[in-house]
Parts: C-alpha cells; structure tokens; sequence
C-alpha cells in the first residue's frame, strides 16, 4: 500500500527470494522425490493392470470371488459410512454448540483409533469376539458369529474410520460459534427445524469433505480388516484382501486388474477432495490438516 | 458466560437455549464406548491377565524383540527421510510458481487415499529385482525389495504426507516482512532462511514428525508385500500380531500389541504437548 507513496527504488529480487538456478533445484528435487515416490507407483497400478490387454483385465472381473469381493466392500461401506455421519455430525453439535466438562478428553478419545495401528484395531475385536475371546463361548452357545464373518469387517472398518467425519466437522462447527442456532431458536424454530436448515447448510461442504476421506478408508481398509476376516474365500473377502489373495497366487494381473478399481477410486476421491478445497475453501475448517 | 449454580456446586456444563445436548452426548458416547474403549479395554484386560513375568517373557523373544526394533527403527528412519523431503516439498509448493505445482500439490495427500494393499503390491512391483526401480538399484548392486530397505520405502510412502500438511499452512504464515528485515539487516539470504524463517517451521517440522514416525509403525498393508517377512530380519512388529493370531497365540499378539499400543500413547501425548506448545508461541496455528 504504502509503495505508491514513497519513490521506491526497483527492488533486488533475490533480497527476499532464491536465486534462479536455487529455486530450479529446488524444485528439480521436489519433482523427482514427489514423481518417484508417489506417482510411480500409481502408474505402475494401471500399467500392471492393463498390461496384458483389455480383455485379461476385464476377465479378471468375471471372476465370483473377485465380485462378491467387490460386493462385500460396497456393502461394508454402505454400514460405515452412515455410521461415521450420525456419530460424526452427534459428537460434533454436543462438542461445539455446548460448554462441558471433559470435552478436551473427549475430543482426544474420538482422535485415538488414528493412532491404533490397523491390526491393533483388528485384534481388539478378535480377543473380544473371537473362539477364545471374552464373549466367544457366549456367542458360540448363541450360534452368533462375529470374528471371521461380514459383522467382525464391519466392526473393524468403523473403528478405523471412526474419527473421520467429526474431526472435519467439529473445528469447523467450533468456528462457527451459535449465534445463528441461537437466533432461529429466539424466532421460534424446533431444534431439529433449526438443525436442518441452519447448521446444516453451514456445514455441507465439510461434511462431504470428511465423508469422501472416511468412505475411501472404509473401501481400501486392509490391514483391521484382515485380522478379523478369516480369508474365506467369496464370503468374508473384501477388494483389499482380495487384492493379496490373488497376489500371493502370483496372479499378478487379476491383483492389479483389481487394484486399479481401488486406485481409480483414491483419484476421483483426490480430485473430488481437491475441488472441495479450492471451491469452499472458506467452507472447510481443517483442509490442510488430516 | 458464567456457570449456573445449582446449590452449591457447578454444573458440568454451561447454561444454553440450544436443544438436544443429552442425546448427541449420549449417542457420541455410546458409540465411542462401544466401538473403541470396550474393544481397547478388553486388550488392556487380556494384558493384565498375563501377569507380569508371562508379559517379559513373551517381550523379550528374540522374533518379538527383532520385530519390534524392525518396525520403530524403520519407522524413525522414515520419519526423518520424511521431515526433511517433506519441508522441502512444503517449501517449494508454498514459495515458488511452476507448471504442474497444483497437480503435485494434490497428488501430496495420495497416500491417505490410496489402500495400503494398493500400495504395497506396487511399491513390490516397482523395487523387485525385476521392476523399474529395483532393476536399477541391481546394476549397482543393491537390494531393496525383501530387506529391511524396502520397509523403510514404504514407510516413506505412507508417512509424507504428514510432514508436507503439518508443515505447508505454517509455512504459509510466515510474514514477508521479517524476511525483508533480515535481509536489510544485512543478512544473507541462507542466514534468513535457517534463522529466521526454519525456526517459526521447526515445532511443526516436529509435529509431521511424530505424526508420520506414529503412523509408520503401526503401518502393515504397504509393507508386508515388499518387506519379504523373513523373521529377524525384514519382519515387521504388526505382523509378529498377526502371524501370532493364526498361531492362536492370543497371549503373544496381545503383549506385542499392548507394547506398540503403550509406545503409541506416549507419542499422542508427546504430539499433543507439542501442539500446545506451538500454539503457545506462535498463537492461535
């Protein structure tokens, strides 16, 4: 602002940059680390798949186990994704709307299955609800099965997924404050009036935001689910497992023909997201943090 | 905004006209309760139930003890790779123009949308002795794929994104103006950079850390397929748990995961500590 007011002489470049040759090798080095380790083997997905032709990829996917493991997946994440929206926008209202004791507890409980490694999260429902674990013999005596069977995947893959919606919705929500619920409830609408058609309309874009990150965890979740899933082939197979049952049998091709299905669903997941954050930046509290 | 006193204590939470705060709460709870401490508790339980002398035992097998420093001496190295190509990613996005910056600035988060199991059989195809990368690394006589350097790739993999988001919005804040006082300060330009503007960088530089170094060693599915899980020497500590699952071994998986859980925890509180701390000196973040 005050440039045009003082007669500033025409300032050096590189007093507050890099030189041209720095900078070039700078980023040199950012491209080939950033091409190397993330984008090879994204490419190495699709030419593995498509290597040998149309048809053997296609082929790959006539195969029933392959497509009740796409079912199965597509299932799993109909049951997660839901869930995580309820618990997501449930946990946020009552952490950014109310003043409460133990919220900072709270808020660090929702965050922890980030920090449970994935067959840590498996496990825990194994000694739970496995042969030998606390309800075990009840659920056998029952004849309920959890662990090597779809309720167990489900389970573990809304543990993993757990912390996805809230985490974007509650900073935001935070931001927001409550002066607008406040005013709609002073004019007389319900609660739930006032949920529908204030808060949620102010939350949309983040709300989606964290439901495309949570549903490509649900979909791609492989090392939680594996634990509880007991390999059974056309029954308990998800895409991931999937994926590693045909990789073992040096299937290659079928292996990748199946992982570029889940590939192209982390592009459109990226791109979709990408949007997200240059459209409604303003929109979306936490979009640089994960 | 004062408490409502009810008698004489405090009630635990603020007065407000806003509706529906038992029933979130309570579904929030409820959900929490059952999906993750029940679960987790009933790990802290089936620790307990070893007793302390079972617990050293099954710790200190050499298998145990290999895979445990496998996967957190890895993960470290990772870690380290990833703070400082991570700050240099985060640097060159945040500062300079250049065609394609908006591609590779998306492609950063890749790893947290791509399945591990996806990764993992790529990252085997690009570093077997066979693959584009691995081929390479032959002809000069190095093995990557089926040795503990293969872990520490798709570690690297899996954990930079966590340095380039922690890092970027910090770097993005960093005022202009106290670069140019340095620099009229007479400062060269290399001086600025490493004592002027890295410092405001470092607690998050920290912060990426830790978060990728915690992500790394719980990390299974991108690593068992190029780690080639020979035990001792390229067995990574998750799947110690899981072989010791299909041995029926509950009592081994337990005590592997309650020592990667424990090491875990300590580093969320670390990582927490050091938020506050950045948060503290150099507001709100």
């Amino acid at each position: 602002m005050s440039e045009a007011a003082y007669p500033v002489r025409p300032q050096r470049r590189s007093e507050i940059g890099e030189g041209g040759i720095i900078q070039w090798l700078l980023v040199t080095v950012a491209v080939v680390f950033l091409t190397s380790v993330l984008l090879l083997p994204l490419a190495v997905v699709f030419g593995e798949g498509l290597r040998k032709g149309w048809e053997t990829f296609f082929a790959a996917f006539t195969e029933p186990d392959t497509l009740a493991a796409v079912r199965l997946t597509l299932l799993v994440a109909a049951i997660a994704v839901p869930f995580n929206i309820v618990f997501g926008l449930a946990a946020s209202w009552a952490i950014s709307k109310f003043e409460f004791v133990g919220k900072n507890l709270l808020l660090t409980l929702i965050d922890l299955p980030f920090s449970v490694s994935p067959v840590i999260s498996g496990l825990v429902f194994v000694l739970l609800f496995g042969a030998q674990g606390w309800l075990g013999p009840w659920l056998e005596a029952h004849d309920l099965k959890i662990i090597f069977a779809v309720p167990g995947i489900v389970l573990a893959t809304v543990f993993v997924t757990f912390p996805f919606v809230a985490r974007e919705l509650i900073p935001l929500m935070q931001a927001q404050g409550t002066s607008e619920e406040e005013a709609a409830l002073t004019l007389g609408a319900s609660g739930w009036h006032t949920f529908r058609h204030v808060t949620l309309p102010n939350v949309k874009w983040a709300l989606l935001y964290g439901v495309l990150l949570c549903n490509a965890r649900a979909m791609g979740e492989f090392g939680a689910v594996s634990v509880v899933s007991g390999h059974i082939r056309g029954l308990t197979n998800t895409m991931p497992l999937q994926i590693e049952i045909l990789y073992n049998e040096y299937n290659f091709t079928a292996a990748f023909a199946v992982a570029t299905l889940l590939a192209a669903l982390a592009l459109l997941t990226l791109v979709l997201k990408s949007l997200l954050e240059w459209r409604f930046a303003g929109e979306l509290a936490a979009t640089k943090r994960h | 905004m004062a408490f409502t006193l009810l008698g004489r204590g405090k009630t635990l939470r603020e007065a407000s006209v806003i509706p529906g705060f038992g029933l979130t709460l309570g579904f929030a709870l409820l959900g929490l309760g059952l999906i993750v401490l029940i679960p987790l508790a009933a790990l802290a339980l089936r620790a307990a139930s070893i007793g302390p002398a079972g617990f050293i035992a099954i710790a200190s097998e050499p298998r145990v003890l290999a895979a445990l420093q496998l996967s957190f001496g890895a993960a470290l190295i990772a870690a380290g790779v990833n703070a400082v190509f991570g700050l240099l990613v985060a640097w060159v996005l945040v500062r300079y123009d250049f065609p394609g910056k908006r591609l590779l600035d998306a492609a950063v988060d890749l790893p947290f949308a791509l399945p591990t199991a996806v990764a993992g059989i790529a990252l085997a195809a690009i570093y077997a002795p066979n693959g584009p990368l691995g081929g390479l690394a032959a002809l000069l006589g190095l093995k990557v794929a089926f040795t503990p350097a293969g872990v520490v790739l798709a570690l690297i993999f899996i954990g930079l994104p966590f340095v380039v988001r922690t890092v970027q919005p910090v770097l993005e804040e960093v005022e202009r103006d106290i670069e140019e006082a340095s620099a009229l300060l007479g400062a060269s330009r290399l001086r600025t950079v490493f004592s002027v503007i890295l410092p405001h960088v470092y607690p998050a530089l920290l912060t990426g850390f830790a978060l990728a170094f915690a992500r790394a060693v719980g990390e299974y599915g991108s690593v068992i397929f190029i780690a080639g899980n020979i035990p001792m020497v390229s067995e990574i500590a998750p799947l110690l748990i899981v072989i010791k699952l299909e041995e029926f071994d509950y009592a081994g998986a337990t005590v592997i995961a309650s020592l990667m859980l424990s090491l875990s925890f300590a580093l969320l509180f670390i990582i927490n500590a050091l938020q506050g701390w950045q948060r503290k000196r150099f507001g709100n973040v």
